[in-house]
């Protein structure tokens, strides 16, 4: 089927306060059916509190030729890593 | 008629009007016109047939002679059923499938609005919990009707002769009785005119919205309260109670 509208991707938030989560992405032909079919797909079981969709065409992305001068430089540099210091439990999610 | 007949009597209708729609709606699934919108429908009636099993649960309750929900469902014929005869009416395109659950959709809403003050507190129970599906369910549909209003020539035409077809199957929706008179005494029923003039403010708000016309000057069917039905509804209840009644002692 080649008319079932654009694609969008789904972000959802788990709890008020947390960071919304890619989940997966749909059709849709606007906006609210965007948020109702992402709704209806990903929320049924009680999965989040809050979601996003966005068109994909709106998302940049890296391509994976970029992976080498991107991601790999910062493989070496473990100073980069706060290893070293103790997160207190009481912080929590973080 | 004694009160808990007249209440048996109710319970039936609402959850009657619930398990024909939801098993007409259910024809859609696997058949949408496209998967998201497959699955956006195929949950309004599992809402829908959730609301019925409740209702019919009820029902068999307050008859309190030994049938369950499944007797009710399965074991009466056509005439037994008391279910608004827009429910039983074939799904025709996706358009008139939405403009007839438009229709529905905003006359539970205030229908439930009101039955969730019902002194029956089961009725109440129930009523509080659809109107929360319901309120999404009418979001849905109405958003549809707009679009295909609003949407190519095509789609308006195909849903403004939807409305000029179902227009007629309205007025049963607001139908009053022997059961309602007994029932709103006892502070348990509806009364239907409070809905009927909220739902025609909705529904002719929300036509105008999606450029589509009322009908006019439309004679009314009835028949439903009375037990009397479309030809369409035999036919409902010979699929849906073929299984139940060629195996009576089936599990599932």
């Amino acid at each position: 089927m080649d008319n079932q509208g654009p694609v969008w991707e789904v972000f959802l938030q788990k709890k008020a306060g947390q960071p919304f989560v890619h989940c997966g992405s749909l059709h849709a032909f606007d906006k609210e059916m965007a948020l109702e079919n992402a709704r209806d797909l990903y929320t049924r079981r009680g999965e989040g509190c809050s979601i996003w969709v966005v068109p994909s065409n709106a998302i940049v992305a890296s391509s994976p030729e970029d992976f080498g001068p991107f991601f790999e430089p910062s493989n070496d540099k473990v100073y980069r890593h706060p290893t070293f210091y103790q997160i207190p439990d009481a912080i929590g999610h973080m | 008629m004694t009160t808990k007949e007249a209440l048996f009597k109710y319970i039936l209708r609402i959850g009657d009007t619930n398990l024909i729609l939801g098993q007409r709606l259910s024809e859609w699934t696997g058949h949408g016109p496209f998967l998201e919108e497959d699955l956006a429908l195929t949950n309004i009636t599992l809402d829908i047939t959730g609301a019925a099993k409740s209702l019919l649960e009820y029902a068999a309750l307050v008859e309190g002679n030994g049938r369950t929900e499944d007797d009710l469902a399965f074991l009466r014929n056509d005439r037994q059923f008391f279910n608004v005869q827009i429910t039983e009416l074939p799904n025709g395109d996706y358009a008139r499938t939405i403009a007839r659950q438009v229709l529905v959709d905003c006359f539970d809403f205030y229908f439930y609005q009101e039955l969730s003050k019902s002194k029956d507190e089961t009725l109440a129970g129930i009523a509080q919990k659809s109107l929360k599906e319901v309120t999404y369910h009418l979001r849905h549909t109405s958003a549809w009707l707009e679009r295909f209003g609003d949407g190519t020539e095509e789609s308006h035409n195909k849903v403004q002769l939807a409305l000029n077809e179902l227009w007629q199957y309205t007025n049963e929706l607001f139908e009053m009785n022997e059961v309602d008179e007994i029932l709103i005494k006892e502070g348990i029923a509806v009364d239907l005119n409070v809905v009927k003039t909220k739902w025609e403010k909705h529904i002719s708000d929300l036509v105008e919205k999606s450029t589509l016309i009322i009908p006019q000057n439309v004679f009314m069917q009835t028949g439903s309260r009375k037990g009397i039905h479309t030809e369409h509804l035999a036919f409902i209840l010979a699929e849906m109670q073929a299984l139940p009644r060629m195996y009576p002692d089936a599990k599932w």
